[in-house]
């Protein structure tokens, strides 16, 4: 058997489960509905005018978040990484503002921004800046001194040596940091619409169908449509790695910066 | 004596920023940046009055704190195993990822924060439904992880163990697991970061008791220097936990030839 064919296997099998469990009644079709219903509810969904414009609020808010994580991670990132002092003296700082998840300071946020697009937009850029930040930082950390100094003797200053060595070296590791920060933004951009009660956005929307009429196939379908994006994204950012770095050692490159960035999401 | 500078460097800037940050909020009299003393003050208040508590404990650490901590670690263990355990037999199998690979793919992108409704309808406002919910969200990087952990024995010791007829379990817990292990320990960071997050929501929006709670009644009650240290501490606890793994993990990876060398 081909690996598609099974592929399709599993998937088609865990939809019919869930079909089946759901009209043999052994699950409440109020409490989980069946996909065929969820799907079809999906459908429809991307059809209202409503929710596509909750879903632009969203992707929005999300890709501004994330534009602004880049302009601001990547210089900062840059200069507390390449200057050694400045590295390990800035170190424990970053390590104790990392850990606060980005929900717990929701309420806060709130209370100084409101509820409308900058809090969520300030929330996921919070959330979104550590990954690419920790990246750079890291991959400057472990850059072999060999080629370093192979490039100072050459005579290179340090300029040049930070443009020609250290920045070819960090990019990569910066890449798989913004696909990272990517899939944070999304769900915190979600999260906060749903807990700060936005007027806009799927965070909303979802909310909003829970609470009045408790639609949960509604709730899934638009969780799943939100999924749906996260996955699209992080795979464009994938192949667009592979292509632009394909001459690092990706699997190396992507261990390292998961294991640093594991405390961030 | 370098490593001795770095650690002044490092805690010089640190109290520098929370001393700029000190005279700033004093400075600015704002009511929604208090200055970190009245923060510290704050939070000694909050879970250190002895008045009706024990341990020199207050309320607020038995009802909330505590709770809060049982419901992650109850959750994340839970994903833990599970994670470990499908994962490894997963990795071993040589089709049962064909299978449910793309599955897990789709389950993993889900944004779990916003299936909260519906654990909330399954399992009602209950302790369960955060424990669901933590398990939910925290057991796909450890359970993917742990795949691909278990596929990167190498041929050389799969063959040795085959040729010396290592009995099945021997294989998996002596061989199969420590291989695996780095990467299962890059998972387990991941989920334990996702289960702190899914433990805040959880608790803001389902139960009426922990830290998520106390963060959005502290809010309710415009108390801003409460929601401050309701804030530090979840970001003590975020380092503790993290620090506490990476211990756990130095030491459980302390053969690891690469680790050792480049101590």
């Amino acid at each position: 058997m081909r690996p598609f064919v099974r592929n399709l296997i599993g998937l088609v099998g865990f939809f019919l489960i869930w079909e089946g469990a759901v009209r043999l009644g052994l699950v409440e079709a109020e409490f989980l509905p069946p996909p065929t219903s969820v799907a079809a509810r999906m459908v429809e969904l991307l059809g209202t005018q409503e929710f596509l414009r909750d879903l632009i609020a969203t992707v929005l808010a999300w890709l501004i978040a994330v534009g602004l994580s880049v302009v601001v991670a990547v210089p900062v990132g840059l200069l507390l990484g390449s200057i050694p002092a400045v590295r390990t003296s800035t170190r424990l700082l970053i390590e104790f503002l990392r850990p606060i998840p980005p929900v717990a300071i929701i309420p806060l946020v709130m209370i100084v921004l409101g509820s409308g697009p900058d809090a969520k937009i300030f929330l996921a850029f919070y959330a979104s800046v550590w990954p690419i930040l920790f990246n750079i930082i890291y991959a400057l950390d472990e850059i072999d001194p060999l080629l370093l100094d192979t490039a100072r003797s050459f005579g290179n200053g340090r300029i040049r040596t930070l443009a020609t060595v250290a920045l070819p070296h960090a990019a990569p590791f910066a890449f798989t940091g913004l696909r990272l920060s990517a899939a944070i933004a999304l769900i915190v951009t979600v999260s906060t619409e749903y807990l700060a009660g936005s007027e806009f956005g799927v965070g909303a929307f979802i909310i909003d169908v829970a609470t009045t009429i408790g639609a949960m196939d509604q709730v899934l379908a638009a969780t799943v449509v939100v999924g749906f994006i996260g996955y699209l994204v992080n795979e464009a950012l994938e192949r667009l790695g592979r292509r632009i770095f394909g001459w690092s050692d990706t699997v190396r490159t992507e261990n390292a910066a998961l294991a640093q960035t594991a405390g961030v999401a | 004596m370098k490593r001795l500078t770095g650690f002044v460097q490092r805690w010089t800037v640190f109290v520098l920023a929370v001393v700029i940050w000190q005279f700033a909020a004093a400075a600015a009299n704002h009511p929604f940046f208090p200055t970190p003393l009245a923060i510290l003050e704050q939070c000694r208040q909050l879970w250190f009055t002895t008045e009706s508590g024990s341990f020199g404990l207050s309320d607020y650490v038995f009802e909330d704190v505590l709770p809060s901590l049982a419901r992650l670690a109850t959750g994340w263990v839970i994903a833990v195993v599970l994670g470990v355990s499908i994962g490894t037999a997963l990795g071993r199998s040589r089709t049962g990822m064909q299978y449910v690979g793309p599955l897990m793919a789709f389950f993993r992108t889900l944004p779990s924060p916003a299936l909260l409704p519906v654990f909330i309808i399954i399992f009602g406002l209950t302790e369960t439904m955060g424990v669901a919910l933590i398990v939910f969200g925290a057991i796909w990087p450890i359970l993917l992880n742990t795949v691909d952990g278990v596929r990167s024995v190498d041929a050389v010791k799969t063959e040795t163990a085959r040729s010396f007829r290592t009995p099945r379990t021997q294989w998996v817990t002596m061989v199969v697991l420590p291989a695996a292990l780095p990467k299962i320990f890059a998972g387990l960071r991941l989920s334990l970061s996702i289960a702190v997050i899914l433990m805040v929501i959880a608790e803001m929006v389902g139960v009426t008791n922990g830290i998520g709670y106390q963060l959005i009644f502290a809010k309710s009650q415009f108390d801003i220097t409460t929601l401050w240290s309701w804030i530090v501490l979840l970001g003590i606890l975020g380092y503790v936990l993290n620090l506490a793994l990476l211990a756990v993990e130095r030491r459980a990876l302390r053969w690891q030839p690469t680790r050792a060398a480049r101590r």
